[in-house]
């Protein structure tokens, strides 16, 4: 364990952390899947953006740019029975686990075809097949719903693990902190990932808390914890890989605190600009931060990738975020019935 | 004229200005944007201790704010959805609701819990609720749902200066609503606020609250373009329900539609239904009385579905014209 689990250091100076990530002996073909995961995920992103921005796309969309490594890290360790929980601003767990452009298009338009069979939009999203287990916009609310899927695991002596996707300010809820003493008291596998991008809404982290590290309540309720540069795709990895093998193993909870930045507004398409909101601090020293150019950096420096290979992956997940856009588009909404057919279930057992 | 946003805003200056122990605290306070323009610079205005933004975490603002009227302030809790609100519903229902009766009637709980509905907008289930049958549901706690902007101002002035804790809820809906606005009258109670009758009718009433209460003026005014006189009774406060102004509308005019911007089951619109049944006598209806709420299902986010879920004046105009039999 790391010392300071009050403070984050260098790793909340926009300043640091700007070269090449370390790749440590990743792959180069793992290295390449996970670069391209980044990619699709910004690239769909920034097409939600722009039809927020164009007023196509009417729900509330809390856009991922700039911290979609913490979602590609966790998702390489995660295996059938597992089950992974998120919140309002979930797009990058979704894509990351391997759900597809299609439904995610598709429910932020309140298709039929959409991830909820679009019942939910952006801010509910559920892919089971895929090991996604549901992201809601109630702040702090899915922290004991994971806890409890990791209960149930345990009772089933599976091997698998629950994560809990949540934000810094999901920490201020009196419930994170219920869920991490319950977890701990009882050994569940459960794995919270707090992706802390310094904000809540319009309020800095130092507006609403003593300290600026997360891992401190890990620390008091003997929850094992992990600090990481959360643009760092490869060290995010890493370390999901360390805390999802301890859970399995039986060692209890584990929380990684996964250091980001938000390059958009808090909801909607504007950069660094929260319906009148600026966020002073150099958006533009965090953008040098980015977790793609960081990583594909790396791979260039060591060989693996053309100078050019950023470009080529770009131009190809453009194409498969348009034409899931179309397709999409084209889609039916759900039928009127939909309303009330969906609310109890039809099934015998009820 | 002012619209109901600004009106709110009024009120909240008008106690910041004379009452050094009102203060707000909730989320959102320090932004242009959360809670609309019914608080816009109120902390420029009146300083940081007391317009206080908080950390994400409504239970322990809503405790603390319980806490704090126990301790000669008057807080004033912002919640900018009732669905956040749900978090922090102990400290009203539990303990605030409660204070004075379990300790003998001798403790004031001068706090208000200001909830926003804030629906539409393809938002969906958890950011579109209304709830307030459950809270008018709950002896010790007043709620108050204006639907005009002088209500707005003039019963959340009145809601923090009285002696229990008040839940005001307020619609986004509403917030442009505009009228002119009389000086504020300091010593307004809410126990005295009863429902008013807006608009004056024979052939049936229409009963509502809040942004209902407006659906409701909108197609009297309708209804009257069809030869239908509909008498328009604002509630104005949910709890304690004073059920006297409805039932003498209702013995005037023989019919009743009850307009409720929630769901139907143990809600409003069938506390006023059985309210006025209990209170007219026996055979002086002329026709059976009748509710519109919303359709039985969380709030759903696909455009039509959407579209379908929340009713408008046109509805209520042809529930009324059901009613008189006239289609
Ligand atoms: C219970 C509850 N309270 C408040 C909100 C409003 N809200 C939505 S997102 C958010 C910020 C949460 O910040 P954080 O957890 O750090 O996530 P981030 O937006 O930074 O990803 C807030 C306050 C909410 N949705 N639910
Ligand atoms: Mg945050």
């Amino acid at each position: 364990m790391q010392s300071d689990a009050f403070h984050l250091g260098p790793l909340a100076d926009p300043g640091e952390c700007h070269g090449p990530i370390d790749l440590a002996g990743t792959p180069a073909s793992t290295a390449r899947a996970w670069l391209r995961k980044l990619i699709e995920i910004r690239c769909a992103e920034e097409k939600i953006g722009d039809e927020f921005g164009r007023a196509v796309i009417k729900c509330p969309c809390h856009l991922v740019i700039g911290q979609e490594a913490p979602a590609v890290g966790v998702a390489a360790h995660i295996r059938d029975g597992d089950r992974v929980f998120g919140a309002h601003r979930s797009h990058a767990h979704f894509l990351a686990l391997g759900g597809s452009l299609h439904h995610l298009l598709a429910e932020v338009l309140g298709k039929d075809t959409g991830c909820s069979r679009g019942m939910g939009g952006s801010m509910h999203l559920l892919d089971r097949a895929h090991n996604f287990h549901g992201s809601v916009p109630i702040v702090g609310a899915t922290v004991p719903i994971a806890t409890g899927a990791a209960l149930a695991a345990k009772m089933d002596g599976n091997g698998a693990v629950a994560v809990s996707y949540l934000g810094d300010g999901a920490t201020e809820e009196g419930v994170f902190h219920e869920s991490l003493n319950f977890a701990s008291v009882f050994k569940l596998p459960v794995l919270y990932v707090v992706e802390n991008n310094l904000f809540s809404s319009h309020l800095h982290i130092s507006l609403r808390q003593p300290f600026d590290s997360e891992c401190r309540h890990a620390e008091a309720h003997g929850v094992a914890w992990q600090r990481v540069d959360g643009n760092d795709t490869v060290a995010m990895a890493a370390a999901a890989g360390r805390a999802i093998a301890a859970a399995r193993a039986g060692q209890g909870p584990q929380l990684i605190e996964a250091v980001t930045y938000r390059w958009r507004g808090h909801v909607g398409h504007r950069e660094d600009n929260d319906v009148g909101v600026q966020r002073k601090e150099g958006l533009a020293e965090w953008k040098k931060r980015d977790p793609v150019a960081r990583l594909a950096a790396a791979m260039v420096a060591a060989g693996q990738m053309a100078e050019t290979g950023v470009a080529a992956i770009t131009v190809e997940y453009r194409a498969a975020v348009e034409a899931a856009w179309v397709q999409a588009c084209a889609d039916p909404y759900p039928s009127a019935a939909a309303l009330i057919e969906r609310v109890y279930s039809t099934g015998r057992a009820s | 004229m002012t619209d109901y946003g600004q009106a709110l805003r009024e009120g909240f200056a008008y106690l910041l200005k004379n009452h050094p122990e009102c203060f707000t605290i909730g989320q959102g306070l320090w932004s242009p944007w959360y809670v609309g323009h019914s608080m816009t610079d109120l902390d420029k205005e009146f300083g940081r201790e007391r317009v206080i933004d908080t950390p994400v975490s409504e239970l322990a603002t809503t405790g603390a704010a319980v806490g704090a009227a126990l301790s000669g302030k008057r807080p004033i809790v912002i919640h900018p959805r009732v669905d956040f609100f749900l978090l922090a519903v102990d400290q009203l229902v539990n303990q605030a609701a409660k204070w004075r009766h379990m300790f003998g009637g001798q403790v004031d709980v001068p706090v208000v819990v200001r909830a926003i509905i804030n629906r539409g907008g393809e938002q969906g289930a958890q950011h579109s609720q209304a709830l307030h049958s459950w809270f008018a549901h709950v002896p010790g706690l007043r709620v108050v749902m204006p639907s005009t902007p002088a209500d707005a101002r003039d019963l959340l002035i009145a809601a923090s200066l009285g002696c229990d804790p008040v839940l005001f809820i307020d619609d986004r809906w509403l917030y442009e609503q505009k009228a002119e606005l009389p000086p504020v009258n300091p010593a307004l109670r809410l126990a005295e606020v009863k429902p008013r009758i807006d608009i004056e009718g024979t052939d049936l009433t229409l009963v509502g609250c809040s942004y209902s209460a407006h659906l409701c003026r909108l197609a009297a005014a309708e209804l009257k373009t069809h030869g239908i006189s509909a008498e328009v009774v604002d509630l104005r406060v949910i709890n304690p329900l004073d059920r006297t102004v409805v039932a003498g509308s209702v013995r005037k005019t023989g019919r009743l539609l009850a307009v409720d911007g929630d769901w139907s089951t143990c809600g409003m619109a069938g506390e006023i239904i059985a309210s006025v049944c209990e209170c007219v006598p026996p055979g002086s209806l002329k026709a059976s009385p009748r509710r519109l709420t919303l359709p039985d299902a969380p709030a759903p986010t696909s455009k039509p579905l959407e579209k379908a879920y929340y009713f408008h004046a046109e509805e209520v105009v042809a529930a009324a014209q059901e009613i008189l039999g006239r289609k």
